[in-house]
């Protein structure tokens, strides 16, 4: 479950895939989210393969569009096709993409068992994006968009995001 | 087994997540509370996510330049293939959390089992969405026991739309006669074998929620086959206008 699941990205393509950002959260890039499985250029024709967070992200769409566009500034068409085997996971996130979304106000997302027992109200580990104190309480298991949870501090009251752990 | 079959059978799964996300729809800006309408309108969100993945696959297997959308809003009653359960109406908040719960448990167990399917873009949608439908199983089992296990005017709410919901439990593991070609081919999931489980889980979670597990004799069913309640002809009416009003409209 692991070398296969290292996406196919040309490394020429990178300076344009990383201008191209997740539009729910903006401080991401394509890249950081590890949504992009493969970009591949054929005969100035760039193949992209990108795979949804969530089987109805409305993202989707637009990060498609974003891409084309993105390409046919440097002068190249970009094909984007939705793949959804194998179904993405917060693993695939880059660590320097999780400290950007801590940065940004949302909390990234723990590991698998940790996870459950955060969504689930059994333990107080998830850390406030303002204050860094994990005495936070889950207010709601499903948050603004269908990838998050909503939480809220104890200590400074800040509600906030937390990006739910998906595997 | 023919393209018909595997289209019959696809839709029987992919109806379901279609009219059970059209209900959850029209309580978004109606939710008890905040929260509750957000988690609602996810799910419902999920599920019109999931469905639209199915859709694709069945328009490509129809052929003839149809797509999601045709699929989606041109049938005619009889040709939508849900289960009865999913297109019952919001009664009340017991009756959401009640369709949802009966509808997750077999919905996550059906899941489970698609993902092994012989046909890769099944068994990559189920693999895709059975992270997705264990989450809302996790959000209406949780509720199932915060109502039945709450006050006396929740329990007794719950309680009510169990039993009323009840009868369309057993249409859940019907197997038509498309289905049983698929499952014949190797693509399909035998649900009737997934009865015994599913009572199983629904009965402890009802159980420690301190409800009482109905016992009916009698089961409603007809909308495998395309045979609805009265329920079906509003939500479409709803669900197709603009398509019929204004055909082959685009955003």
């Amino acid at each position: 479950m692991t070398v296969d699941l290292q996406p196919n990205i040309d490394s020429t393509l990178i300076s344009v895939l990383e201008t191209v950002s997740d539009p729910e959260i903006p401080v991401l890039t394509v890249l950081d989210m590890g949504v992009i499985r493969e970009a591949i250029e054929i005969d100035k024709i760039v193949y992209i393969k990108l795979t949804p967070t969530y089987s109805g992200c409305p993202a989707m769409d637009v990060i498609g569009d974003d891409l084309k566009a993105a390409f046919s500034k440097v002068g190249k068409e970009a094909r984007v096709e939705l793949v959804l085997s194998p179904a993405w996971t917060t693993d695939w996130m880059s660590e320097a993409g999780k400290q950007k979304m801590e940065a940004y106000g949302i909390a990234p997302p723990l590991e698998e068992t940790a996870d459950k027992d955060a969504l689930l109200g059994n333990a107080k580990i998830v850390k406030c994006t303002n204050c860094k104190s994990t005495n936070t309480r889950l207010v709601s298991q499903f948050g603004s968009t269908a990838c998050k949870a909503l939480f809220q501090c104890n200590e400074c009251q800040e509600p906030f995001d937390y990006f739910k752990c998906l595997k | 087994m023919k393209d018909k079959n595997l289209y019959n059978y696809i839709l029987g799964i992919a109806d379901n997540s279609l009219i059970l996300g059209q209900r959850l729809g029209e309580l978004c800006g109606h939710g008890p509370n905040l929260e509750t309408d957000i988690a609602l309108t996810n799910i419902s969100l999920d599920l019109f996510g999931q469905t639209r993945s199915y859709y694709q696959y069945a328009a490509k297997i129809a052929g003839n330049d149809k797509t999601e959308d045709d699929v989606a809003f041109l049938r005619i009653e009889r040709e939508y293939r849900n289960v009865l359960l999913v297109e019952q109406p919001n009664t009340h908040f017991g009756y959401v959390i009640a369709r949802q719960f009966l509808f997750d448990t077999f919905h996550l167990l059906l899941m489970e089992k698609l993902q092994n399917s012989g046909d890769e873009h099944l068994a990559a949608i189920a693999k895709k969405g059975i992270k997705e439908v264990s989450y809302h199983h996790r959000f209406s089992g949780d509720w199932i026991k915060r109502l039945g296990d709450g006050t006396d005017e929740s329990h007794e709410k719950i309680q009510e739309a169990i039993d009323g919901l009840w009868r369309y439990t057993d249409e859940l593991f019907h197997v038509t006669e498309d289905d049983a070609l698929v499952i014949e081919a190797g693509i399909g999931v035998n649900v009737s074998q997934l009865k015994e489980e599913y009572y199983k889980q629904v009965s402890e979670i009802l159980t420690e929620a301190t409800l009482t597990v109905p016992e009916n004799k009698y089961f409603a069913k007809g909308g495998k086959e395309g045979v609805h309640t009265e329920q079906m002809g509003y939500i479409l009416a709803e669900l197709q206008y603009m398509q019929r009003t204004y055909p082959n409209m685009n955003w």
